[in-house]
């Protein structure tokens, strides 16, 4: 797709957009202590002494985790480093207790990666993964608590999280959010992030910048913290658009950290660059350097499953669906599990078509998940069946499957109850049509006058007369070849 | 009956075994001697009802036949040591009060083999210095006096209290931590004997941290053979502690009395530095002397890196100890001094908590390591400190240990050396090259300066290698018949 450019007042702008995801790695326990790593729980209910920056407390690395960011690496397509080290990365906060964040920074367990991204013209394209490297988290302040005081919840503090950082090689919010929803694909499919961005399980910093087209990288802002996908879009397209505005006044833009209102839909200035911390990177001495053996690496290629992009080519291949269809299915795991399992005897367009656009319609107005469907892939499949051995009209099909939706009871159940099975007796049909026809003389008159669109009439009035049941092949072909004789 | 606070740990758990005295009798025997010696301030903390408590339980086993490693043994705590629900204050205000809920390895390992504690032995604040005179809790006296005057010693630093404990006889042995020579500069200023095991060889977790990449726990004792028994109990792989090595522990007992012969010993030539008291360098060659006529064979090896081992343990060192303190923040646990604000109240916090070294060292770590600085300090100190491990480890291909002093004098008074922080620093010029390599290192007293005090000599292993190290220890002592006492343990024996 060609860059989305924004117009301003002096011509063209083009974003330049780098993303850096924190994702919370799905173990039990903590990144360097026992401690478990759920979500929720009374505060300071999952805090170990080495969570709490206790004296004397020592990290010990959580092989679950090693394990988990070599597996998203894997995933991205990208280089696992055999040596990687963790730093202290040092400043003062209440709800950062030792004083200082176990990250990695010279030496990053994974090095460069790259995804695809789908965009909604059907295009795609490639964008580049910088590093993914693993750190802890910190507490959590409560400054709502109590007029004066603050409260500290080091719940969160230790939890482990992978940063996953992009190259700055997204130009449009949509470009952006499809990144962001590949990203989360990927890490769902590999089950070491849940994703759940409203649960803080996934977080998003994202770097804005605007230039002429073909210019030199401009200055950038980071706009920090963001907890959704659509807010990463909104946030990209006020920024840029007050970047443009900045400079097209004759001002500079001034590299700072940015938080996003989404109440008033701007971002503003958090702290500048000259605010920034000093932290001070050092080779954590409590941790030697972590080295992997090829035959760890190895193993855990033999654990991954089949990724979003993969599924999507073997759909696309396999099924001849379209990109955009395959794309749509594939941006969740259990979507693209639902169709597959629906698909099974059954035409692979067809029901496609009928999860993406009646199943999913009909979760997204009654608001559950796919999980909650009332309808198993089993019993869609069987509807789709039965649409495709003409037992029922496509038209019937949708009166059924609301009464699917609305009782969980199977489509052939209900085709059987209601009588809803299709006329495909020629007999029948043929007395409709000759009944429609001769109390439509006028029409016929019209339609051989040259009126070809009268044909739609006809068919409505026959399907009409039948209730809706006859099948549809058959009343085209017996007016055609009446209206022929007339 | 020998007076109960002049016994080695092996005379009196044979005694103990015997049933010539109980483990109660040997403990209060010990409480009574430290209230006559409290002048010295070697505790911060007495601990005397846990003592009795731990000693009752001792002649409980003794009664069934179910003695262990150290059972009925009284020690001294250093406070650096987190015990569970026993205050700690690695001698800083800032911890004042402080109860960890937890237990450190080494003194759980200790306790397990039935140690009794008789207190919190006092230390440099954070076990920064190499006086005991940097403590919130009050100097620590050196028992020793020396002829030419009266004035109060220092027993070396950081580990003061545990070594003037144990020459004092008021503790049968102690635990020490060693960053830059903590154990084994006060051993020598205490005429005790001190080792400092290979880095990773004892836990460090629950040791309240000061450089982490040096600090290393180790006893003190009155001879070889009880600091071999005493390590025993400390040493070995904890996953608690990444930084731990599991590597087996050997029997140190079963081999100590082999004797040197055969064995090379290296002496370093760079280990003879201008200033350093004549009367060092005689004892140095005495003890050369001691280990060639036991049947080792003596080579000359060179540490070309020696002389750039001070100034580089004087970036890393607070380097990781400016970060190591970050979370002494008043927030959690320890002290807190309320202010205006957040950043008020961790001014106020630490200028109350910490202590002038403490604060110095804060302000060098953070210095070395702020952007600009990083690569000219504290990466360049990095590489050197390979370098300086690539000394040791070459040296030993032609040598199994190394003989040097300890220390570049005797014990001083309170008051001296104390113009300039660098003129302190330089007490630890031949102990820290070991530090910085990780290798094991030992101080066993072999003779007395012309003006009374004891001077000791330090052995120096191969990785893991202490074992060798107890063996030309026990050599030395042999030899030496290092006999003398402090003033204050003459006055109780006569």
């Amino acid at each position: 797709m060609a860059h989305a450019l924004l117009k301003g007042e002096t011509g063209d702008w083009e974003i330049v957009i780098g993303l850096e995801i924190h994702a919370q790695v799905l173990t039990k326990s903590k990144l360097f202590s026992g401690a478990s790593a759920d979500f929720g729980g009374a505060p300071n209910a999952h805090v170990s002494p080495v969570d709490a920056g206790m004296p004397g407390m020592l990290p010990v690395i959580n092989k679950k985790c090693v394990e988990s960011a070599v597996k998203t690496g894997l995933g991205l397509n990208a280089q696992i480093n055999k040596y990687s080290v963790f730093e202290r990365k040092n400043y003062f906060y209440p709800d950062l207790p030792q004083g200082y964040q176990i990250s990695q920074y010279a030496h990053p367990i994974v090095g460069n990666g790259e995804i695809e991204i789908d965009l909604a013209d059907g295009s795609s394209k490639i964008v580049g993964i910088e590093r993914l490297h693993l750190e802890q988290d910190a507490g959590k302040s409560l400054h709502d608590q109590h007029p004066t005081k603050s409260y500290l919840d080091l719940n969160r503090s230790g939890n482990p999280l992978m940063e996953i950082v992009s190259k700055p090689d997204m130009n449009s919010a949509e470009e952006a959010a499809a990144y962001v929803t590949k990203i989360r694909a990927i890490l769902r499919y590999l089950g070491t992030c849940d994703g759940n961005m409203d649960e803080g399980s996934m977080r998003c910093d994202v770097n804005v910048s605007v230039r002429k087209p073909g210019a030199a990288l401009g200055t950038r802002c980071e706009i920090k913290n963001v907890n959704s996908i659509r807010f990463v879009a909104q946030a990209i397209e006020c920024e840029a658009k007050r970047q443009i505005e900045v400079i097209e006044g004759g001002d500079k833009i001034v590299q700072e950290t940015r938080l996003f209102d989404t109440k008033a839909g701007t971002t503003r200035a958090m702290r500048s660059k000259e605010e920034a911390h000093d932290y001070r990177y050092f080779p954590d001495p409590d941790l030697l350097p972590l080295k992997l053996e090829q035959d760890f690496i190895d193993a855990i290629k033999k654990t991954l499953p089949e990724l979003p992009d993969a599924k999507k080519y073997r759909f696309m291949k396999d099924y001849g669906l379209s990109v955009a269809d395959a794309s749509t299915l594939i941006s969740e795991k259990s979507r693209a599990d639902y169709f597959e399992a629906a698909v099974k005897g059954n035409d692979a367009k067809l029901t496609a078509n009928w999860v993406l656009t009646e199943l999913l319609g009909a979760l997204n107005r009654a608001e559950k998940d796919l999980g909650d469907s009332p309808v198993s892939a089993t019993q869609l499949g069987g509807l789709v069946a039965l649409i495709s051995d003409n037992t029922i009209s496509g038209r019937i099909a949708k009166e059924v499957f609301a009464e699917m939706f609305a009782t969980g009871k199977n489509a052939a159940a209900i085709v059987e109850e209601k009588g809803l099975r299709q006329v495909s007796d020629t007999g029948a049909i043929e007395k409709i049509v000759d009944d429609v026809l001769k109390n439509n003389p006028d029409k016929i008159a019209e339609y051989k006058s040259g009126k070809d669109k009268l044909f739609g009439f006809f068919v409505g009035q026959v399907l009409k007369q039948s209730g809706g049941k006859a099948n549809p092949g058959m009343v085209n072909e017996l007016l055609k070849s009446k209206l022929d004789k007339a | 009956m020998k007076n109960l606070t002049s016994l080695t740990i092996k005379e009196a758990l044979a005694g103990l075994k015997k049933k010539d005295f109980s483990a109660v009798d040997l403990t209060e025997a010990h409480i009574k001697a430290t209230e006559a010696a409290r002048h010295l301030n070697c505790y911060i903390l007495e601990t005397f009802d846990i003592a009795r408590k731990q000693a009752a339980a001792s002649d409980a086993r003794y009664a069934k036949g179910e003695a262990r490693l150290l059972d009925g043994i009284p020690i001294a705590m250093k406070d650096l040591f987190c015990t569970e629900g026993v205050q700690t204050t690695a001698a800083s205000n800032i911890l004042k009060g402080f109860k960890p809920p937890y237990e450190s390895t080494v003194s759980g390992n200790m306790f397990r083999d039935g140690a009794v504690m008789l207190g919190k032995a006092n230390l440099d604040e954070f076990a920064m210095g190499s006086a005991n005179i940097t403590s919130a809790y009050g100097n620590v006296i050196n028992p020793w006096k020396r002829k030419s005057d009266d004035k109060p010693l220092v027993p070396g630093g950081s580990s003061g209290g545990s070594a003037a404990a144990v020459a004092a006889r008021i503790a049968m042995g102690a635990t020490g931590t060693d960053t830059g020579g903590s154990i084994r500069q006060p051993a020598s200023f205490c005429g005790i004997s001190g080792i400092k095991p290979t880095y990773g060889r004892c836990s460090r977790f629950g040791i309240v941290a000061f450089a982490s990449s040096l600090d290393q726990a180790g006893p003190f004792a009155r001879s070889a053979e009880d600091c071999a028994l005493l390590l025993q109990s400390m040493a070995g792989y904890d996953s608690k502690d990444s930084t731990s090595v599991n590597c087996p522990v050997p029997d140190y007992a079963s081999t100590i009395a082999q004797g040197v012969k055969g064995l090379k010993v290296g002496v370093p030539k760079e280990y003879r530095i201008d200033g350093t008291n004549p009367e060092i360098l005689k004892l140095w060659e005495r003890g050369v002397e001691m280990l060639k006529d036991a049947g080792a064979e003596i080579v000359d090896v060179s540490l070309p890196y020696t002389k750039y081992a001070l100034q580089t343990y004087y970036v890393i060192a607070p380097a990781e100890c400016s970060s190591n303190l970050a979370r002494y923040d008043g927030v959690r646990f320890g002290q807190r001094v309320e202010g205006d604000n957040l950043i008020d109240t961790y001014e106020k916090t630490r200028a109350a908590g910490f202590g002038k070294e403490v604060k110095r060292r804060i302000l060098i770590g953070t210095y070395v390591l702020s952007a600009g600085y990083y690569d000219a300090y504290y990466n360049k100190a990095r590489r050197v400190r390979k370098l300086i491990w690539q000394d040791f480890i070459e040296a030993y291909k032609k040598c199994d240990l190394l003989l040097t002093p300890t220390a570049p004098t005797a014990a001083f008074a309170i008051g001296e050396n104390m113009q300039d922080p660098v003129t302190m620093y330089l007490n630890d010029v031949f102990t820290i090259p070991a530090s910085m390599a990780g290798m094991p290192g030992m101080s066993v007293p072999v003779g007395l300066s012309a003006d009374g005090l004891p001077l000791g000599l330090q052995l120096l292993g191969k990785p893991f290698d202490e074992a060798t190290i107890f063996r030309a220890a026990q050599a030395i002592e042999k030899a030496a018949n290092f006999t003398a006492l402090p003033q204050l343990a003459q006055a109780r024996a006569a």
